[in-house]
């Protein structure tokens, strides 16, 4: 399916059949449960924060499509080491990449990396939220939000 | 003329006449455009169905000739429209067999329709330790108003179960159904699932206990022929939007005895007969319960809409979706990944799916960009989603201008779908 291959591409497939971090974390000091309550899906995302505010580790488990369950996969690999701030940062600029506003290359901490591949999203605007809701959860996991975050 | 009308002038209409297919496509201009480069194949039509020219051309006609406010104005326009706002009541009235137009409350939806039973009917005959008997496969907006209903005056919601066909267990109505059962609102045909309910069966059996009965007709009345007095429900409740027609307009059918009795809903101005700051004397039955200025447009075109039909015949469109249903359940059949979710006996133009563990949104985004729109997720209809453990489905719906070609592109993009996933 010529053109699609810019939102699926390899790296996707391979995220979404055998997602990274997907797993409870044990001694997680943070946590919060996302819902995009378009599609039914749900996802926890787990954290564990130093004193110094450096994520050391990072997990999610849930279920979604592959565009929201790679994300997530690609989000805990990319945010290992990186400070809430860094991290704060990257979501601002990921999001821009996916609703196509280009990204902000002079910000701190602003090299996506793998990202990247999600970059297809921006020509499918009804799956922004499937590409963001593991963010949207990992910010309310930061502020340790008891509740729920939706999509919506 | 057009010649499909031939059959209904004839006072017998032996043999549905078939459609003719190409026919009707050339009668909804939407269907004629590319969608990311491939033609439109539409099965989104449980969600909303395209509209013919006869629509709108009858909502251009009424914009650009006849636009004036209804039932108050002297001047020529205003009765022009408003001869067209009521001509187009006494068509729906015909339609679904009403035995008069007092009986047809004109609403934005069944959505709308649902929520003023609830709030009129519901607050002034359902009290604290009552029941609400709804079914599992209900859309949500046949459950929540109810919920609503029942958190403010302290009544219970009951449920009738479904088994893993998606039929609805009838045998387990009887113990449901008891001295404090209020209500029964039931589906005709499941959105989700396209099982197609015996609600007459069911009418009967919650009259015989003492309850009222709801059918929402949203996924029914552009399917099968409906008539409110051989149904012998106490209210009937649809949307204009699936049936050809504007979005924004719908039905309230009620018993008149019924809707006399009930207060009324939203106040203003159209709904009464007197008005002083000490009383109000409300407007005689339909208006009762048309506050304000209505969709006279979306009302005009919903007439046009099933004018549309009926010349038709929804006998043959029936015919024609059923064998849309048929082939496309057995072409997908042959691919053995996709499993078909609700497979009623009796079921209306809807192939519900799942492809294993490929996400509902996954197969949309990938079809679309084949051109074929269908619906993924929820279909407003979680309850059934939990039944069957699933969070969403990829749910293919035909009208009257699908074809078989619609389906073989169909099967065609879920077998690259389900490639491209290997």
């Amino acid at each position: 399916m010529d053109g699609l291959r810019d939102l699926y591409q390899e790296v996707i497939f391979d995220h979404n059949r055998t997602p990274r971090n997907f797993h409870k974390l044990p001694g997680a000091n943070r946590q919060a449960e996302g819902f995009n309550p378009l599609c039914g899906d749900q996802l926890s995302v787990y954290l564990k924060i130093s004193d110094q505010d450096v994520i050391e580790d990072v997990s999610f488990e849930g279920r979604g499509c592959a565009i929201s369950t790679a994300s997530a996969s690609i989000m805990t690999e990319t945010l290992r080491g990186k400070t809430v701030q860094q991290a704060g940062t990257l979501f601002e600029n990921f999001h821009r990449l996916v609703t196509g506003q280009g990204v902000d290359a002079a910000a701190p901490a602003a090299d996506l990396g793998k990202l990247h591949v999600l970059t297809g999203v921006r020509d499918y605007p009804a799956r922004v939220k499937c590409a963001t809701l593991a963010w949207h959860t990992l910010q309310a996991a930061l502020k340790n939000a008891a509740t729920t975050v939706s999509t919506e | 003329m057009n010649p499909v009308n031939e059959p209904r002038l004839h006072a017998v209409k032996p043999v549905p006449m078939e459609l003719d297919v190409a026919r009707v496509r050339a009668d909804f201009p939407i269907l004629r455009q590319l969608v990311r480069g491939k033609p439109l194949v539409y099965l989104d039509n449980a969600a909303t169905t395209q509209k013919p020219v006869a629509v709108i051309e009858a909502l251009n006609h009424y914009y650009r000739l006849d636009n004036a406010n209804i039932h108050r104005g002297v001047h020529t326009l205003s009765e022009r429209a408003t001869a067209a706002y009521e001509g187009a009541r006494a068509t729906v009235r015909r339609f679904i067999n009403a035995r008069a137009t007092e009986e047809i409350v004109f609403v934005r939806g069944a959505t709308e329709a649902i929520n003023l039973v609830a709030q009129t009917w519901g607050r002034a005959n359902v009290k604290a330790g009552d029941e609400i008997l709804l079914s599992e496969m209900e859309h949500h907006s046949n459950i929540v108003p109810w919920q609503m209903l029942c958190q403010q005056v302290g009544a219970t919601l009951k449920v009738i179960p479904i088994n893993d066909a998606g039929e609805l267990q009838l045998d387990r109505i009887e113990a449901l159904l008891t001295a404090r059962t209020r209500l029964v609102g039931i589906t005709h045909c499941s959105n989700a699932l396209g099982t197609i309910n015996p609600v007459r069966e069911i009418i009967e059996q919650a009259h015989a206990a003492g309850a009222a009965v709801l059918v929402d007709g949203a996924q029914a009345v552009a399917h099968l022929p409906v008539d409110v007095q051989a149904l012998d429900c106490d209210f009937y409740v649809f949307s204009g939007h699936k049936l050809y027609g504007p979005t924004g307009t719908g039905l309230l059918y009620g018993k008149e005895s019924l809707l006399e009795a009930m207060p009324p809903w939203h106040g203003g101005g159209e709904m009464i007969k007197y008005v002083t700051f000490e009383k109000t004397i409300y407007n005689d039955l339909p208006a009762k319960f048309e506050a304000g200025t209505p969709h006279i447009a979306g009302g005009i075109g919903l007439g046009a809409a099933i004018d549309y039909v009926t010349q038709i015949g929804l006998e043959a469109i029936g015919a024609h979706e059923r064998d849309l249903l048929t082939y496309a359940t057995q072409r997908a059949a042959e691919i053995p990944e996709l499993r078909v979710i609700g497979t009623a006996r009796a079921k209306s133009g809807i192939l519900s799916f799942a492809l294993g563990r490929i996400h509902p949104h996954d197969i949309g985004t990938m079809l679309d960009h084949q051109g074929i729109a269908i619906r993924t997720g929820h279909h407003c209809a979680m309850p059934v989603m939990q039944h069957y453990g699933v969070p969403a489905t990829a749910r293919a719906s035909f009208a009257l201008y699908n074809t078989r070609a619609d389906v073989d592109a169909l099967m065609v993009g879920i077998r690259k779908v389900i490639e491209a996933f290997r």
